[in-house]
């Protein structure tokens, strides 16, 4: 039975460390064919803004999302991006209307699912969408819609809350309080959410954990 | 050869880069469609995954496509789309960018013409995200078999510790949401925008449940997320 997942674990790494050439790819392909190599530098001091947040980012989510989005899922989500905003909700919103557990075969499939179709539609979406980019860009940079494009992290949480809050609300009590009050009192931690993830993890762990020994859960 | 960011040639290579994410895609979406098949789960459920998650894919790869614009403006569009197709988010490219170009000590005002700061914001893009894609196989290991050590001791346990996984990311987004409430009423708007998403997706959860109206399952989720959208658009220039 587990042959799937052996195979599928062979099959990602493949897949993974191709995307890995490919996407190295890309840059040196620009720089040779236009034989415009950057200073070391200037790639140097433009990493140094980004990469100690966004390498701390990528380990914490790596070790946050496996678990749920399984082998197969991992392995593409991790390629196709957008994880927070689209691939993990859509991953455990397939498997809770499927009625199967992460970390169960089952749920290895629907979450691989979920997340392959969720990556070909936005690729085509964007495909299609750069097809028409000069007819639709007033219309998606226009005042009116910035607002719905500015709240499209309050629009999936809201709805994602109802079915996971509800259904655990003494282990999500903790994390939720926590949280609400953190970000109440020191708002400038909005922009580092990413590194906040782990911190709700630890908290609804500790929490679930405390409740799960004393028979609350 | 004069540099152009819109050249055919970065086409071409965003064209490649699309098909090799397609072909991934696919090639997972089959096998595991095929293995749910011989599990024993009724293509039915198969095909309602599929098109549910297809119905609530739009309205975020609508979003994205919206950071392929902002990031065109400066960087054509071959680029932004290769980035937002493969690994990359808006949170993530517009700092990328922006760094590299305080650097080099330049604006992103306008489109760029020299190749070489092209490349170098390229190349920043790059490697900054290349942690995300080498670390998964390399840890994959390890991860699962914690994980299954875990099922295996205890199992109760291990349904409560993946539920509060769960739990602990979605806690971080919601309490975000109250990041801005101390900005006046125009910081509440992210919270107005959560509660009615909430509340749609409680009233399908209602539908579903009382009025069997087990269909409506499969759009839930995307209805209560592009209705709050839609409100967002609504309820901004009212309180603005």
């Amino acid at each position: 039975m587990r042959d799937y997942m052996k195979d599928t674990d062979r099959y990602g790494k493949v897949w993974i460390w191709s995307a890995v050439i490919v996407i190295l790819c890309v840059p040196a392909a620009a720089c040779i064919y236009y034989n415009a190599w950057p200073e070391a530098t200037a790639v140097l001091k433009g990493l140094l803004g980004v990469a100690p947040i966004f390498w701390t980012v990528g380990v914490i989510e790596v070790i946050t999302y496996t678990p749920m989005l399984g082998v197969g899922g991992t392995y593409l989500a991790f390629v196709t991006g957008n994880l927070t905003s689209l691939k993990a909700p859509s991953a455990l919103t397939a498997m809770e209307n499927a009625g199967v557990k992460p970390g169960s075969e089952e749920g290895e499939v629907i979450s691989t699912i979920a997340i392959a179709t969720s990556s070909i539609v936005t690729t085509l979406v964007l495909a299609a969408g750069v097809g028409v980019l000069t007819l639709i860009t007033p219309i998606l940079n226009s005042e009116v819609m910035k607002p719905a494009f500015d709240n499209i992290l309050p629009a999936l949480f809201g709805g994602l809350a109802v079915v996971y809050v509800s259904k655990n609300w003494k282990l999500a009590m903790a994390p939720l309080i926590f949280m609400v009050v953190l970000f109440l009192l020191v708002p400038s931690l909005a922009g580092s959410v990413g590194v906040l993830v782990p911190v709700g993890v630890i908290i609804a762990l500790a929490a679930a954990r405390v409740m799960y020994k004393k028979g609350m859960v | 050869m004069e540099f152009n960011a819109n050249s055919p040639f970065l086409y071409l290579v965003a064209v490649g880069v699309i098909v090799f994410v397609l072909a991934q895609s696919l090639f997972f979406l089959v096998r595991a469609y095929r293995r749910g098949k011989q599990l024993g789960i009724a293509p039915d459920k198969l095909k309602k995954t599929i098109l549910s998650t297809t119905v609530f894919t739009i309205a975020p790869a609508i979003s994205i496509l919206v950071g392929v614009v902002t990031l065109s403006k400066f960087l054509g569009i071959p680029l932004p789309w290769i980035r937002m197709s493969v690994i990359g988010a808006i949170t993530y490219e517009l700092p990328a960018a922006t760094s590299t170009a305080n650097a080099l000590g330049i604006s992103l005002s306008e489109m760029i013409t020299d190749p070489k700061v092209y490349t170098a914001i390229a190349w920043v893009m790059t490697l900054g995200i290349l942690p995300s894609i080498i670390l998964p196989p390399l840890l994959m290991k390890k991860i699962r078999g914690g994980m299954l050590k875990l099922q295996n001791k205890d199992a109760k346990w291990s349904d409560l510790f993946m539920t509060s996984m769960f739990l602990g990311m979605i806690s971080a987004f919601l309490g975000m949401v109250f990041a801005d409430i101390r900005n006046g009423l125009a910081g509440w708007i992210p919270i107005f925008v959560l509660l009615v998403s909430a509340l749609l997706m409680a009233v399908c959860g209602l539908l579903i449940k009382k009025c069997n109206m087990k269909w409506l399952e499969t759009y839930a989720m995307a209805i209560s997320m592009v209705g709050a959208m839609a409100f967002a658009i609504v309820i901004t220039p009212v309180i603005l």
